[in-house]
């Protein structure tokens, strides 16, 4: 299972950062989006990846601290994706002005050779 | 600290959040209301920043530590006041005040939810500098960015979409830089509190420590980008040049807060206490520090704009403070924070005044009023315009003048004023700091970038200015209101009191300094603060 989360978080940040470096502003929206799962995962991972385990406490029981998963990164992860979700759509908001503003999705607002 | 002064802690969060969520609900042209409740809050967050001032430093040991939700220190989220964020506080609420007085002659009608954005940056840029959580540090400069992208973009107009573009697009990928970061440290050492984390520095194992110092680092370049260290920084130039005059004012304390957090973490992680991990990526902060006041001195001689010059000024600052930040010695640091507050000043006085000294002369005029009559009520006009002949300032190019010479001196270093005590402070420590009597080749390095860098200041600045005031051509007087020569004069004033009042603010500066450099204090005040059940009970209250 670390191998295949590993993978996917490695292919994720890959495409990622391939397209913000491409030259379409939709390009770049994309590959924010792409980094950002990639980076939910990581902050997954770094609570240390557990099958089959609560994040919560259960009331009354006696509580071993092993046999629950970490519940922090959880609620990181909660965070940062209505973070990163209210930016991206904030960023669309920018993209689509300068596409009218300058007619073309060039992220340099015009087309290289004009 | 007890009661109710305990609570001020958390005002300068809360109080922008909630006037700012409020004027949400007020509709667009009800601008007085808008500006009277942005105009309050700013004035309490001033007299709160320096009611926290006085505790910070009455207190002298002990700081301030605010559990939310009375969880104790490590598990739940902390707030935490000492002197260096009663100071940022203090600073971020002047040049709001400025800022804001500013907009009130006109550019906050240029476009919509001008005060509700203004007051979230507010949240943001004083949650940074109070909260004592990494994870709750993220938030706080999320919120600062996500108001800063609406400001970037007010008054619209091609430049300004432009610019945000790739200012959203640096900023939301260093973002995601910022959480690979405080992720890599959570999974090392679990936990995300920042003296929590200080404390189990030291014990982490050996084999981790790779990690551990790679998650710093990222972390660090999250807020490279925003203090804007070469090669991080080409989006800041252009960028605040685009901004609106009072945007880009405020704009010059959200790369001090990306000093700040350096400032602060640095010195907390990785300090002299911190056994095998000390002192990590010092020589990065100091040569890339050095790379970017040269960067921002070429800059700044090669821009024929005043915006980006002004913007090149902003990078000679960071690069000045991110140097001197890492030599690591308690007078530089003492003398780094005095530059601090001297250069923010002036560089947010300077923004301010560009707008006033090129109106009538720059393209961007047009566009405003353009979008003014986008957005401003027809029926207002008249009124207006009478208004705006009536409180007109009298000899206004010699009060400009004036008022640039004074930023000239200020940016350059040059006596009599603050700009000249700031550098003179910090030379004079990095000459003392190498111990021996010969000099070390950093120190003369140093020495060097902030001389020439002031040199060069002196040359673009007299050049900008002979252009503006001395050889106009064609250009009419532009009408200045009184209520935008103000905060100038407000910011300059401070700078003047800051020269006179050097003793007094630099002994507090010490006094933070030694704080910053010995974290012990700090660490124990937030894990081993009181929760308010135990201390009403301990208190029968």
């Amino acid at each position: 299972m670390e191998l295949i989360v590993a993978l996917g978080i490695g292919v994720l940040v890959a495409s990622g950062v391939w397209l913000i470096l491409r030259p379409r502003t939709y390009q770049v929206i994309i590959g924010l989006s792409l980094l950002s799962y990639a980076v939910n995962l990581l902050i997954f991972g770094m609570g240390r990846l557990r099958v089959n385990a609560a994040p919560v406490l259960e009331a009354g029981a006696a509580v071993d601290a092993s046999q629950y998963t970490d519940p922090l990164p959880q609620a990181l992860v909660l965070t940062a994706i209505v973070i990163s979700f209210a930016t991206t759509a904030l960023f669309l908001v920018v993209l689509l002005a300068s596409r009218g503003l300058t007619g073309t999705d060039h992220v340099d607002g015009r087309e290289p050779g004009t | 600290m007890s009661g109710w002064l305990h609570h001020l802690i958390i005002v300068p969060v809360l109080l922008p959040l909630t006037v700012g969520a409020g004027m949400l609900l007020l509709e667009e042209p009800r601008r007085r209301l808008k500006a009277s409740l942005s105009l309050f809050s700013t004035l309490v967050l001033i007299s709160v920043a320096i009611a926290l001032l006085q505790l910070a430093q009455g207190n002298g040991a002990e700081i301030g530590v605010y559990l939310l939700g009375d969880w104790p220190a490590p598990f739940g989220i902390v707030l935490v006041l000492d002197r260096l964020s009663a100071l940022m506080l203090l600073l971020s609420s002047v040049l709001a005040l400025a800022s804001l007085l500013f907009s009130l002659a006109r550019w906050h009608r240029a476009g919509p939810h001008f005060h509700p954005l203004f007051q979230f940056l507010l949240v943001g840029i004083n949650g940074a500098f109070l909260t004592g959580d990494l994870f709750n540090l993220f938030v706080f400069f999320e919120v600062m960015l996500a108001a800063s992208y609406g400001l970037v973009l007010h008054g619209s107009g091609t430049a300004r979409v432009k610019a945000g573009l790739h200012y959203i697009a640096v900023n939301l990928a260093a973002s995601l830089l910022f959480l690979i970061g405080v992720a890599l440290i959570y999974g090392v050492t679990g936990t995300l509190n920042m003296a929590d984390l200080a404390n189990r520095l030291p014990a982490v194992a050996t084999e981790d420590r790779a990690l551990l110092q790679a998650g710093a680092a990222i972390l660090g370049i999250a807020f490279l980008v925003k203090a804007g260290m070469w090669p991080l920084c080409f989006w800041l130039p252009t960028t605040y040049a685009a901004a609106s005059a009072p945007a880009a004012a405020m704009f010059s304390i959200m790369s001090k807060v990306g000093i700040y957090v350096i400032l602060r973490l640095w010195l907390l992680l990785f300090g002299a206490d911190a056994g095998s991990v000390a002192g990590f990526g010092g020589s990065w902060l100091f040569y890339g520090g050095l790379l970017t006041v040269g960067f921002g001195t070429i800059g700044a001689l090669a821009s024929q704009d005043m915006s980006r010059l002004a913007g090149y000024n902003v990078l000679v600052s960071s690069g000045t403070l991110l140097a001197v930040l890492g030599v690591t010695d308690m007078a530089i640091t003492a003398g780094a924070l005095f530059y601090l507050l001297s250069s923010t000043l002036a560089i947010s006085a300077f923004f301010l005044l560009i707008e006033l000294a090129e109106r009538g002369r720059r393209a961007g005029a047009d566009i405003l009023a353009v979008t003014l009559e986008a957005f401003g009520e027809t029926e207002e006009e008249p009124l207006h315009e009478e208004e705006e002949a009536g409180i007109a300032i009298p000899a206004t190019m010699a009060i400009l003048g004036l008022s640039f010479v004074f930023c000239a001196l200020l940016l350059a270093g040059l006596p009599p004023l603050s700009g000249f005590i700031g550098k003179f402070i910090l030379l004079a420590a990095v000459l003392d700091s190498s111990g021996t009597a010969t000099v070390s080749l950093d120190a003369w390095l140093l020495l060097a970038a902030v001389i020439l860098s002031g040199l060069a200041a002196v040359i673009a600045m007299t050049r900008a200015g002979i252009r503006t005031f001395w050889a106009p051509l064609g250009r009419s007087v532009p009408r200045v209101r009184l209520i935008e020569i103000t905060p100038i004069g407000l910011l300059l004033l401070l700078c003047v009191l800051l020269t006179v009042q050097a003793g007094p603010v630099m002994y507090y500066l010490q006094g933070t300094a030694e704080a910053l450099h010995a974290p012990q204090r700090y660490i124990e005040g937030v894990l081993s603060a009181p929760r308010a059940g135990q201390t009403a009970q301990g208190g029968g209250a």
